[in-house]
């Protein structure tokens, strides 16, 4: 038995206090016997054997050794990961048509649950794109219409008050209506110049607002101002112009009160708006107060109105707005009110999900009940091989390993080939849709991994089943 | 008995009478072996043996006379249910099963009547297969084929797939195989088994040579002819022993 001698050591300076006989016994390094100790892993260099004799070395080095057996290898020599992977591979390689059959079950599974996942993130992806968060506040309201023998004819009416009267509706933060002026041959000009020469330009449209219709529709003011109610109220002969009919008409600056002519009346340019997120048809008009509008050009009805509402109040607005339009007859109006996003993001995510998964989760058992099946297979014909590996010094552990690696690498292999055929259907769903392809890779690569999950989990047992061959019936006979 | 402080051969026993001699590489004391059943079958009866380092042995027998049952337990593929076996002086008893795989893959080559090669692996990859578990230095590896191929005369066949080869060839595979990894014996069981007469001669002589070079050897066979040429004849029946003079 090696003596532990006591040793203080101060400050890595390696000042030693060896006991004689101890230092006597450490000294021949050279001829002591490397001792193994079972289950004790890798062993320590010569420099730390040395510490070891002295008491220095890891506490978990025990002074008896159980089986003293001569080390001749450093353990990661022995059966180290690169020979793991290396013989899998041999394993998994050998058959190239078997793999193929043991990896559809896989493949289908991973390869469903990419595209259920895949497409319930396009959908998602898609109806986000409908119900963004500005639309998610934005209420349109509009006359129902009736097919006639003459047409599309709106059955209800919206009130010139309409600002008043759905204001007064909880949610509802700002109300603006819109309609088309029709100005019949009047043309729009910026200078009142007859000139006969000139080309004949498409006028730009007109359309009248009631005063708050710019913050209904998110619009910004460039320069100038917006009409207000006293405009409205008053009739006033001014205009507001979208930007790009601005441009059109050479109008830039609005502080000289430039005018415009339509016909030959001139109206006041008092602003250019820009930047609306609605009826992006406002930049290219020219914009009248609903009274003007009324009383120059017989404005009859007013269109649609544009609400912006607090996001959640869709359902009360939905409601009563036709109420507050049309007390007697609710249903001539129409009311375009976005449903609260997530509900519709859920339930399409619910649908497709619960389809798609339930078919992934069956192709996914399916899948490792053959690899397990192929893996159980493999084990019984190369109980030969087991066998002789045994005898050439693997452990129990390196063929339960080996054949666990080979189920995990063809679960992997299948894996990929799944992830990629699903992103493959994803893109190829979409592309016939129309959609944008929206795939998390984080999934695409979970997917993957998930196969090679599949695989170790089902070499399990065929594994054990390996390791548990006795080599000698291995051996008898047998190629 | 055996855990002699410093991991040393134990100082007395049987097979040992100088002690600083190298123990035996095989030491059987007392060993049996019994498969239970009704009644149970008793293969091997309280078998001493002792194979000192570089000898050549063969043990004959009949069949079903406990050769079989021998070799599974000279090649810790068995373990005695009475008796002991010293491995290199140091006790296989109370070995774990880890330890037992370590030890076969170091110090045991194997030798199969069935040759036992992987159909799908070239030659090199087979004799390299050894190389695995027995812990020979990856850097090593593909030299000490190389060199065991050579030695065995198959130079010329590293990348063929052993079923295209011929049974002495196949045979020959194996024994590199199993010398690669330098071991202390090598275990043949019937090596001449699946092969004519004049590829057995072949093998044989190689045996020959491995013997010439230091390797200690056990034949397990059944052939006269081949039991004839080791050094040292031992016949087995019915689970006991007795040297052939």
């Amino acid at each position: 038995m090696l003596r532990r001698g006591r040793a203080t050591r101060e400050d890595g300076v390696g000042q030693l206090t060896v006991a004689p006989e101890v230092a006597a016994e450490a000294a021949p390094t050279g001829r002591r016997r490397r001792l193994r100790v079972p289950g004790l892993g890798r062993r320590r260099r010569t420099a730390a054997d040395g510490l070891d004799a002295l008491g220095l070395g890891a506490p978990g080095v025990p002074g008896a050794p159980v089986a003293p057996v001569e080390e001749e290898v450093t353990g990661h020599e022995r059966f180290g990961l690169r020979d793991l992977l290396s013989e899998a591979s041999h394993g998994i390689g050998a058959r190239p048509g078997r793999l193929f059959l043991t990896i559809i079950g896989t493949v289908l599974g991973i390869g469903s649950l990419v595209v259920t996942v895949g497409l319930a993130q396009t959908a998602a992806g898609q109806i986000a794109r409908q119900f963004d968060a500005v639309a998610a506040t934005q209420v349109v309201v509009e006359p129902a219409s009736a097919q006639t023998r003459d047409g599309q004819r709106a059955t209800g009416r919206i009130p010139w008050d309409v600002e008043e009267r759905l204001g007064r509706i909880a949610g509802v933060e700002v109300v603006g209506a819109i309609a088309p002026v029709s100005i019949g041959d009047a043309r729009i000009t910026a200078v009142p110049v007859n000139d006969p020469s000139a080309p004949a330009l498409a006028s730009p449209q007109v359309l009248a607002t009631t005063p708050h219709m710019l913050e209904a529709v998110g619009g910004t003011v460039v320069t100038g101002r917006y009409f207000d109610e006293g405009h409205d109220a008053r009739a006033d002969r001014i205009v507001v112009l979208g930007a790009r009919a601005a441009q059109r008409l050479g109008v830039h600056r609005v502080d000289r009160q430039p005018s415009i002519f339509i016909g030959d009346r001139s109206y006041t340019v008092i602003g250019i708006i820009d930047e609306v997120k609605r009826r992006s048809d406002l930049l290219d008009a020219v914009i009248l107060p609903v009274g003007t509008a009324r009383q120059d050009f017989r404005l009859a009805a007013l269109e649609e109105a544009h609400l912006r509402m607090a996001i959640g109040a869709g359902p009360v607005i939905a409601e009563q707005a036709p109420l507050f339009l049309e007390p007697n007859e609710p249903e001539r109006i129409k009311v375009q009110v976005p449903p609260a996003s997530s509900t519709v993001r859920q339930n399409v995510q619910a649908d497709i999900n619960a389809i798609f998964l339930a078919l992934g989760a069956v192709a996914l058992l399916v899948g490792g009940l053959g690899i397990a099946n192929v893996t159980l297979l493999s084990v019984r014909e190369r109980t030969g091989e087991i066998g002789l590996r045994r005898a050439l010094g693997a452990t129990r552990r390196n063929i339960g390993n080996q054949f666990i690696v080979e189920s995990g690498v063809i679960g992997l292999l299948g894996g990929l080939v799944g992830a990629a055929l699903g992103v493959a259907v994803v893109v190829v769903v979409s592309l016939a849709k129309e959609w944008t392809p929206i795939l998390d890779t984080v999934v695409v690569i979970a997917a993957a991994l998930l196969g090679g999950v599949i695989g170790v989990l089902a070499g399990l047992y065929p594994a054990l089943k390996a390791a548990r061959v006795e080599p000698i019936h291995a051996l008898r006979g047998g190629p | 008995m055996t855990d002699s402080p410093t991991g040393l051969a134990p100082l007395a026993g049987p097979g040992v009478t100088d002690p600083a001699a190298p123990p035996p590489v095989i030491d059987l004391r007392g060993l049996s072996r019994t498969f239970p059943g009704t009644p149970p079958v008793e293969a091997l009866k309280r078998v001493d043996l002792v194979v000192d380092r570089g000898e050549y042995v063969s043990i004959v027998g009949p069949s079903g006379s406990g050769k079989s049952t021998l070799l599974h337990i000279l090649g810790l593929l068995d373990r005695p249910t009475a008796g002991d076996y010293l491995l290199d002086g140091v006790s296989t008893a109370t070995v774990s099963e880890n330890e037992r795989a370590h030890l076969r893959g170091g110090r045991i080559g194997f030798v199969f009547q069935a040759f036992h090669l992987l159909p799908h692996r070239t030659v090199l990859d087979n004799v390299l297969l050894a190389t695995l578990y027995s812990g020979v230095p990856r850097g090593e590896r593909r030299r000490r084929a190389l060199e065991a191929l050579d030695r065995v005369g198959l130079s010329h066949r590293l990348d063929f797939m052993p079923t295209v080869l011929s049974g002495g060839e196949r045979q020959r595979v194996a024994v590199a195989r199993a010398v690669i990894t330098r071991p202390h014996v090598l275990l043949a069981d019937e090596p001449t088994g699946n092969l004519d007469s004049a590829t057995s001669a072949g093998v044989m002589d190689l045996f020959d040579e491995l013997h010439a070079d230091g390797l200690t050897l056990v034949v397990i066979t059944h052939d006269p002819k081949v039991s004839a040429r080791a050094q040292r004849q031992v016949r087995i029946a019915d689970g006991r022993l007795s040297e052939v003079a």
